[in-house]
């Protein structure tokens, strides 16, 4: 095997691949060709890095200096000053940008990284996504040759249950349960979806993950078809996650190859096979039933349950519908057992969740922290604060349709039912970061505006509703409404809280309800004709003088 | 039965296990407000007026669906309950044309009745409207007004579960929304077959029939001509519900004597036609069984039939009878036979229909049907506009007399009657092939095992030795599983009855609203008390279709009946109208 002095890992992840990380990488490859180090120096392309706002980044071993916004005319430098002498290309590495940012720092030193804690991303930006060898050789599909030789399906779905995992979708369902029921249904075939459709704004924690490691997914979906006795699997994912879609069929295909897909896997008399399917950008296909209507090629609206997909899903099969993150998780809890998994987070959550930092934040990207992680470590710890000395007006959690958080609420612990408990939602583990430059209720108008845009029109709560949301918050923007409006308002969200059919419709109006709550003064000027932060235009004879 | 427990507002009752929540409070003599709830559909918690609160359950449950369980508390009208209830009828009025008293569906709206029910008496959101100049008038038969729409699907689901069609679907989404013809065209570019079973499920005014009132108006106030009327079979058993009267009435007689009231020159019976349609169909069916013609022979009657074998299943189109529906052989008679006996000329008689089928709008048109050299038939009613007319002009319907269909095209049998009914047309076909090929007398002329409302049915008669086996089926997507046996080669019949509506011709598309099973089955038993009121019930004995024979048509299948009594058919596929 040949032995390299240094490796650079060239992020390929979707930001940097925007951000021009190909041209790089192939100057990168040019120039240590040309300098004739091609045998001394190897350079990679990996999965997401995490720092995506940052990119294109590298990183250069054994130092682990990451530059960051490189262009292809910076790689000459970095090859003739780090790479052959050994000098760090100062003005390239990456910085914190944080008030007072060290000048220089190996990426693993850094507050963004040092924070967080890797088992989800556990060889995303380590590894090359397209090597199924390097996958194995930093223990992949042990876990389920494990299952497969040593355990029995039901000894797996317990060791899920013991964990503690719950779903990473959002609505934090404990995975082991949800597998226990399908594993109890009598049935020639059953289903297992890895939901990929990941529609939630400012949520690309999926995405990376199956660019970075789809090796991951491919594992943990038959484990999962192992335990509940599945041997049919359908990636369901977002047809514009053209990278994702690419690396996961080639897996696919390098696993059926290696028969860690088909039949008679490790020998066994376990077969498992998996289907890519891509959605047309429905935000809905991401709730499961929906989900599953658009894998049978309907129109994707949610189905009434009971029944559940559990045991009458795809084509009336028993079905396991689980995320990303959720089966990323399922080959470490393997391999190290269900202690190992609970020793970190929460006792009610254990493990770790993956966000993604969006908005007014230092640091934005692609970060996996232990559960019960407060907001203030993140925003100012691993986030690096706000920038341009603002300040902070609030978080929102889980999505669009997660609830608004205002500072009263930085030393929250961060899990699924604290945040259900403050009116949010730890949802898909989008953070939005709004420093106080911002009019909460023009916030809110651009959420409602997002559900009336995606609401499905099967329900009347939700097809009437959330068009009467953003024409009532519309209102209050433009300084015409009244008390009766916000009754309305009132009313109207909690009608849709009760009574939508799905997930969607019930959470829409989260981030009004929050905000009603938590800004209720910011709400009331506008009612009075008075913007505090002067987004909204509000009418002439309104505006307050002095 | 195993059944459970369960409290309904306080009530504790003993439920059977399975049912929903909205039969458990029925049961408990609570009926709670549905809009998308249709009995005889599975449409299930779109509208969310049904929705009612579970204790312990994290959200209101839809009672139309959700089932109960053993210990289950419901609240029907808690304040949560009764606040997502109506608000969310204030949702659907809000974004719903208020011009009531303009539609057609006025005093038998859904959603009128349950805004009065609720007693909603503000909106207070903005009007909306859903779409503007969306009116698809395209079809014939069929009006669409998706303004008025409020997207419970009920029609998506008949057309899809009912009739195996699936022309109608939900496009765009959110606000947006609206139920169209596949692809978002209009109905008559789509594989329609124009059956109407939708108008029947639609709660409010967004699908009805194409009102053609107006042109009989004005035919009977135009002295020259000559108007004369047929009535279909279904007609004297629903025409009643639509002048105030229980479903189910027979009124025959009122119904002769309030066409005349109204004008026309000559009220005839489509009686007759389905008569001489036997003679015919049945002539046809022992050539094939004794010349080795095409088999399973399957009927032609009904128009939405023969357009959705001609959409969808073109290969098979030789298995249709060749014999034009009775609406249509009495057009062509009407204009030659009649017009010649009666020394009228054919270009003066206006002929005018009254069907309870909206395909027939549709069948009329066909530029096949114009074989007496002039449209056969010149206008096609439904029921409901006839009961229309019947309002406008004033004509008190219950104390009218009793009168007589005319002669010669008003003279009928019970088998002529029972073509209204499924497995009508099976069974007077059987009366006479039986006794033209066994020479016989029947012991019985009920064939029981042909009637009723089971999807598909199934029998087999004993010619002299000969069996033949036959099957009725009404609803096309009992059809379509028919037709399916027939492409696999599976299907061991002889003679087939299709009908496109549920019921066959009394639960046709034409029909008073409502039309459903419960409707369905009152009006079928009334067919066949018409059938045994009847001195004759066998086609064959029908005097006046013995006198056309001998004086006009010569025999059946004869050189003058193949020009004015059978036609051909269109291939059409999916995609060709």
């Amino acid at each position: 095997m040949a032995f390299y002095r240094a490796h650079v890992l060239v992020c390929g992840g979707t930001p940097c691949e925007l951000g021009g990380c190909r041209a790089v990488k192939d100057t990168l490859l040019e120039e240590v060709n040309r300098l004739g180090l091609s045998s001394e120096i190897r350079v990679l392309e990996t999965g997401c890095l995490g720092p995506c706002d940052q990119g294109p980044v590298i990183i250069v071993y054994p130092e682990g200096i990451m530059y960051a916004r490189l262009q292809p005319g910076d790689v000459k430098e970095i090859v003739e000053q780090h790479l052959l002498k050994g000098r760090v290309v100062n003005r390239l590495v990456y910085h914190e940008k944080k008030e007072e940012a060290k000048s220089v720092v190996t990426f693993e030193s850094s507050d963004y990284f040092g924070l967080q804690e890797r088992i989800v991303l556990r060889n995303c930006g380590r590894i090359n996504p397209e090597s199924i060898e390097e996958y194995i050789a930093h223990d992949g599909y042990r876990a389920l040759g494990k299952c497969l030789t040593e355990m029995e399906p039901a000894a797996v779905v317990q060791v899920v249950k013991d964990s503690g995992l719950r779903g990473r979708g959002g609505a934090g369902f404990p995975t082991g349960l949800k597998w226990s029921f399908t594993a109890k249904t009598d049935s020639n075939q059953k289903y297992i979806v890895c939901n990929a459709d990941e529609g939630e704004p400012g949520t690309f924690k999926d995405r990376l993950i199956l660019e970075g490691d789809p090796h991951s997914i491919i594992e943990g979906m038959a484990i999962a078809g192992y335990a509940v006795g599945a041997n049919k699997g359908y990636i369901y994912i977002r047809g514009e996650y053209k990278l994702s879609i690419e690396r996961l069929q080639h897996a696919i295909r390098q696993a059926r190859e290696l028969g860690l897909l088909g039949t008679n896997i490790f020998g066994s008399d376990f077969a498992f096979d998996i289907e890519v399917r891509s959605g047309a950008g429905a935000y809905v296909c991401g709730e499961e039933t929906a989900l599953i209507e658009s894998i049978e090629g309907s129109r994707g609206e949610p189905r009434y349950k009971p029944p559940f997909p559990g045991v009458s899903g795809i084509w009336g099969k028993p079905t396991v519908v689980n995320n990303v993150e959720t089966l990323a998780n399922i080959a470490p809890i393997i391999l190290n057992g269900a202690a190992w998994f609970r020793g970190f987070g929460t006792e009610k959550c254990p493990g770790t969740k993956v966000f993604t930092m969006t908005g007014d934040i230092n640091n934005e990207g692609l970060i996996e922290v232990p559960m019960g992680i407060t907001l203030r470590q993140i925003v100012y710890g691993v986030g690096g604060g706000i920038p341009g000395g603002l300040g902070f007006k609030m978080a929102q959690t889980g999505g669009t349709s997660g609830g608004c958080l205002p500072k009263e609420f930085l030393d929250l612990p961060m899990d699924y039912d604290t945040l259900a408990e403050a009116g949010s939602a730890l949802g898909s583990g989008a953070l939005l970061i709004m420093d106080d430059s911002h009019c909460i209720v023009d916030i809110v108008r651009c959420f409602m505006k997002f559900f009336k845009h995606e609401s499905c029109g099967k329900c009347t709560p939700c097809r009437e509703g959330t068009t009467r949301l953003y024409e009532l918050v519309t209102k209050i923007t433009e300084g015409k409404a009244t008390n009766e409006d916000i009754a309305l308002l009132t009313e109207l969200s909690r009608v849709m809280q009760t009574s939508a059919l799905c997930g969607l419709g019930q959470a829409a109006p989260n981030p009004l309800v929050t905000c009603l709550k938590y800004f209720e003064e910011e709400f009331g000027a506008h009612l009075n004709g008075y913007c505090p932060t002067g987004v909204c235009t509000m009418p002439v004879a309104n505006v307050k003088v002095g | 039965m195993e059944t459970v427990r369960v409290t309904i507002d306080g009530q504790e009752v003993e439920v059977p296990s399975g049912s929903t929540i909205l039969e458990a409070a029925r049961i408990a003599g609570v009926d709670i407000p549905t809009l998308c709830y249709h009995p005889d559909l599975d449409v299930k918690a779109m509208c969310r007026v049904c929705v009612v609160e579970v204790v312990g359950a994290r959200t209101l449950q839809a009672a139309c669906t959700q089932p109960v369980s053993e210990g289950m508390i419901v609240k029907t009208s808690s304040p949560l309950a009764r606040e997502a209830r109506r608000m969310n009828v204030e949702l659907i009025l809000s974004n719903h044309p208020q011009d009531c008293l303009n539609c057609i569906r006025n005093q038998k709206c859904e959603l009128q009745t349950l805004a009065e029910k609720l007693g909603i008496r503000e909106q207070r959101f903005e009007r909306r409207s859903r779409t503007k100049n969306n009116l698809d008038i395209s079809s014939p038969s069929l009006v669409r007004d998706m303004e008025k729409c409020i997207l419970c699907r009920r029609c998506v689901a008949v057309c899809q579960q009912v009739q195996g069609v699936s022309a109608l679907g939900p496009i765009n989404r959110g606000i947006d929304t609206i139920v169209a013809p596949v692809g978002g065209c209009e109905l008559n570019s789509v594989a329609c077959t124009l059956c109407g079973q939708c108008v029947h499920v639609c709660p409010v005014g967004a699908i009805y029939e194409k009102d053609d009132t107006q042109k009989v108006w004005s035919a009977l106030a135009d002295p020259t001509k000559h108007v004369v009327v047929q009535t279909a079979p279904a007609i004297r058993v629903a025409i009643g519900e639509e002048m105030g009267l229980e479903p189910g009435a027979l009124v025959t007689g009122k119904l002769v004597a309030v066409l005349r009231r109204l004008g026309f020159d000559k009220v005839f019976d489509t009686d007759f036609s389905a008569d001489l349609t036997i003679m015919e169909e049945g002539h046809e069916l022992i050539h094939r069984l004794q010349n080795g013609g095409t088999l399973p022979m399957i009927t032609s009657c009904s128009p939405g039939w023969i357009k959705f074998i001609e959409h969808f299943y073109p290969e098979l189109l030789d298995h249709l009878s060749t014999c034009k529906s009775p609406q249509q052989m009495f057009g062509a008679l009407a204009k030659t036979y009649y017009a010649q006996k009666a020394g009228i000329d054919p270009k003066d008689i206006f002929v005018v229909s009254i069907m309870p089928c909206t395909a027939k709008k549709f069948e009329c048109g066909r530029e096949e049907m114009t074989d007496s050299g002039y449209p056969d038939v010149d206008v096609v009613l439904t029921t409901r506009e006839l009961g229309r007319m019947l309002r406008e002009a004033g004509i008190n319907f219950a104390t009218l007399p009793e009168e007589e269909f005319d002669a010669p095209l008003g003279i009928s049998t019970g088998a002529g009657v029972i073509f209204g009914a499924t497995g009508g047309v099976m069974e007077a076909a059987l009366r006479t092939v039986y006794e033209v090929v066994t020479g016989k007398e029947l012991p019985s002329v009920d064939f029981t095992e042909v009637r009723g409302l089971e999807g598909i049915k199934e029998a087999t008669i004993d010619l002299d030795g000969q069996k033949v086996k036959v099957a009725v089926a009404h609803g096309l997507a009992n059809a379509k599983k028919i037709l399916e046996l027939i492409k696999e080669g599976k299907a061991d019949y002889q003679f087939i009855e299709v009908m496109s509506c549920p019921g066959g011709c009394i639960g046709g598309g034409g029909q008073p609203i409502p039309t459903n099973k419960e409707v369905i089955k009152k009006r079928l038993a009334a067919i066949y008390d018409a059938d045994k009121g009847m001195k004759l019930r066998k086609s064959h004995e029908n005097p006046a279709v013995k006198a056309l024979y001998e004086e006009f048509l010569g025999k059946p299948l004869g050189e003058k009946s193949h020009h004015l009594l059978h036609t051909h058919y269109v291939k059409r596929g999916k995609y060709k109208i």
